[in-house]
C-alpha cells in the first residue's frame, strides 16, 4: 500500500511543514486526509486547539473506525485515549496514584541507575554510536518494563510490534494482525498477574482493582503504557539532544546550570512536539469553534506542533530558547486526556539530558545535519538514528 | 488572592504541584491538595503559572 504521509504528520526537521504553520492565518480548519483514508479538518491554532481538547462533552474520542481485527476483540477497551467520560473518568482514575509527582520522584534513583548504565556501556565501546539505540531507546524502554512487570528481554519483540503497529505507511490489516498479536503478549503477561500478582504495576491493577477490570481493560491500559511509555520519551531524547547540539550555547545551560534543566524541558517538549496530534476527534454537535462552524459528525485533527508554536500564544515561536519563561504548551495535550505519564517523562529527560552531557562534554554529531534521518508516517516524531561522537 | 480547586475535576496531572511545589500537592489518588489557600506575595507567579499549565481547569484564583 502506497499512501502519502498526512498533512500533519509531515515536517520540515523539527518544525511542521510551512503549509500547516500557515493554516494558521487562514480562516476556518482546511479538509486533510487522515491516514485511514477519511476527510478531516486541521485545527492549528493554539487557543482552537486548547478549545476542542479542553471540552470531552462537544468532542468525542470514541469516534474512530476500527482496525479490522483477526481475533475479533474490542482492540479499544482499556485504552483510555479511545474513551470518553464518564467511562474514561473510570479508568484514569484507577491509574493516576501510580503517576503522582511524588510516586515518581522515588523512582528518580532507579532512573539515575538505569541512564548511568547506559552511558557506562556507550563510553566503554567509544565512539561513535547511535545515540537512539544505544540510549534515548533503551532508557525509557527499560524504565517502563520495570514499572509495569513487563519482561525487558521482550523487548525486541514488542518494540517491532508497536513500531509496525503505528507505522501508517503498512496496510490497515497489517497493523490490525500485528495489533492482535500484541494482545495475546499482553494477555498472558496479565493471566501471569492474576494468578501471582507481582510488586509491579500490573501486580498492584490486579490487587487493589482486579474486580473493577476485565481482563481486556487491564490488557489495553498496559499496551497503551508500554507503548506510550517508551516511544515517546525516546524520540524526545533522540531530538532533543539533536535540537541542543544545535544551540550549543544552550546545551551549556542544561550541562551546567542544573536550575536551568526544569525549564529546558519545557522549552524542548514545546519546541519539538513529538506527538504530531491529538488522537482525531469528533464533534457530537453542530458547534463553533474559535468563531469556525464545526458540524455534527465533523472528525478534528488537532496539530500539537502548529499550536504550540503559534505566535499567539508564544513569542518568537520558531526559535528553541531554553532560557525563556515557561510558556504553558499542549506537547502533553490538554483536558482529561492531558498526558498520565508526564510526570514520569519529565524525571526521565531531567535525570537523562544532564547525565548524557556530562559525561560526554565533547558530544557531536557524527554526520552533517542533512544527512540526519528523521522518521516520517509515524504517531510520533522522531530519527530513525543519530551518529555521535565525543 | 485566593486558590479555589474543584476536585470532581482534577484530573490528577500534577503540572500544579511541579509548578509551585510549596502550594500544592497531590493526594494518594492523584488529586489536587491545595497546602496555602491564600498564597504569599511571592508566590503568586508561581502558582499564576500553575493555574495556566493545569489541563483540567480545576484552579482557579479569586481575588478576595
Ligand atoms: C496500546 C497503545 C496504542 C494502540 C493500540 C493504538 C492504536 C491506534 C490505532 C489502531 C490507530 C489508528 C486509528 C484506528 O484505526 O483506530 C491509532 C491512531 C493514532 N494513535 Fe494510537 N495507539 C496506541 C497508543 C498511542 C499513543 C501512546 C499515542 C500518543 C500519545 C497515540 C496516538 C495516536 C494518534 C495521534 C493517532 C491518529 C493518527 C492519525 O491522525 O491518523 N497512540 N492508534
Ligand atoms: C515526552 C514524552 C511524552 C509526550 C510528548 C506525551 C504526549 C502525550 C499526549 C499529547 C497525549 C494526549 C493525546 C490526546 O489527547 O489525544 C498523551 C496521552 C497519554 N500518555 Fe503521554 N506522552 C509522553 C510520555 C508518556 C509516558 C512516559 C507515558 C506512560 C508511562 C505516557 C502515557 C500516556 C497515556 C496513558 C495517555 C492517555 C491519557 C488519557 O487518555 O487519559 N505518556 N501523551
Ligand atoms: S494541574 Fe490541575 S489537573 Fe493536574 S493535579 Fe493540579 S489541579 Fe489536578
Amino acid at each position: 500500500m502506497t499512501t502519502t504521509i498526512p498533512r500533519h504528520m509531515q515536517r520540515d526537521r523539527f518544525a511542521p511543514v510551512p503549509e500547516t504553520q500557515a493554516a494558521r492565518d487562514e480562516d476556518g480548519f482546511p479538509a486533510i486526509r487522515t491516514a485511514f483514508g477519511t476527510t478531516a479538518r486541521l485545527v492549528t491554532r493554539y487557543a482552537d486547539v486548547r478549545e476542542v481538547l479542553g471540552d470531552a462533552e462537544r468532542f468525542s474520542n470514541a469516534g474512530l473506525p476500527r482496525l479490522p481485527t483477526p481475533d475479533g476483540e474490542n482492540a479499544r477497551a482499556g485504552n483510555l485515549l479511545a474513551t470518553d467520560p464518564p467511562e474514561h473518568t473510570r479508568l484514569r482514575r484507577l491509574l493516576t496514584g501510580e503517576f503522582t509527582v511524588k510516586r515518581i520522584r522515588r523512582l528518580e534513583p532507579r532512573i539515575t541507575e538505569i541512564v548511568d548504565e547506559h552511558l557506562d556501556a556507550m563510553e566503554q565501546a567509544g565512539p561513535p554510536a547511535d545515540l537512539v539505540s544505544a540510549f534515548a531507546l533503551p532508557v525509557p524502554s527499560l524504565v517502563i518494563c520495570e514499572l509495569l512487570g513487563v519482561p525487558y528481554a521482550d523487548r525486541h519483540e514488542f518494540q517491532d510490534r508497536a513500531t509496525r503497529q503505528i507505522d501508517l505507511s503498512r496496510s490497515l490489516e497489517e497493523r490490525g494482525r500485528v495489533a492482535a498479536e500484541s494482545r495475546a503478549y499482553m494477555g498472558e503477561l496479565v493471566d501471569r498477574a492474576f494468578a501471582a500478582p507481582g510488586d509491579d504495576m500490573l501486580g498492584m491493577l490486579v490487587r487493589e482493582h482486579g474486580d473493577d477490570l476485565t481482563r481486556a481493560e487491564l490488557i489495553g491500559i498496559a499496551s497503551l503504557l508500554l507503548i506510550a511509555g517508551h516511544e515517546t520519551t525516546a524520540n524526545m531524547l533522540g531530538l532533543g539532544t539533536l535540537a541542543l547540539l544545535r544551540a550549543p550555547d544552550q546545551l551549556v545551560r542544561v550541562r551546567d546550570e542544573p536550575g536551568a534543566v526544569a525549564p529546558a524541558i519545557e522549552e524542548l517538549l514545546r519546541f519539538l512536539s513529538v506527538v504530531h496530534s491529538g488522537i482525531p476527534r469528533t464533534a457530537r454537535h453542530d458547534t463553533t469553534v474559535g468563531g469556525t462552524p464545526v458540524a455534527a459528525g465533523d472528525l478534528l485533527v488537532l496539530s500539537l506542533p502548529s499550536a504550540n508554536r503559534d505566535p499567539a500564544a508564544v513569542e518568537r515561536p520558531d526559535e528553541l530558547d531554553v532560557t525563556r519563561a515557561i510558556a504553558p504548551h499542549v506537547a502533553f495535550g490538554h483536558g482529561v486526556h492531558h498526558c498520565l505519564g508526564a510526570p514520569l517523562a519529565r524525571a526521565e529527560m531531567a535525570v537523562a539530558f544532564p547525565a548524557l552531557l556530562r559525561r560526554f562534554p565533547d558530544l557531536a554529531l557524527g554526520i552533517p545535519f542533512e544527512d540526519v534521518e528523521f522518521r516520517s508516517a509515524t504517531v510520533v516524531h522522531g530519527l530513525r538514528a543519530l551518529p555521535v561522537t565525543w | 488572592m485566593r486558590i479555589q480547586a474543584d476536585r470532581d475535576v482534577c484530573i490528577g496531572a500534577g503540572n500544579c504541584v511541579l509548578a509551585a511545589e510549596d502550594v500544592f500537592d497531590q493526594d494518594d489518588d492523584a488529586l489536587v491538595v491545595v497546602l496555602q489557600e491564600h498564597p504569599a506575595p511571592g508566590q503568586e507567579a508561581e502558582v499564576r503559572n500553575a493555574v495556566a499549565q493545569c489541563p483540567s481547569g480545576a484552579l482557579a484564583l479569586v481575588e478576595d
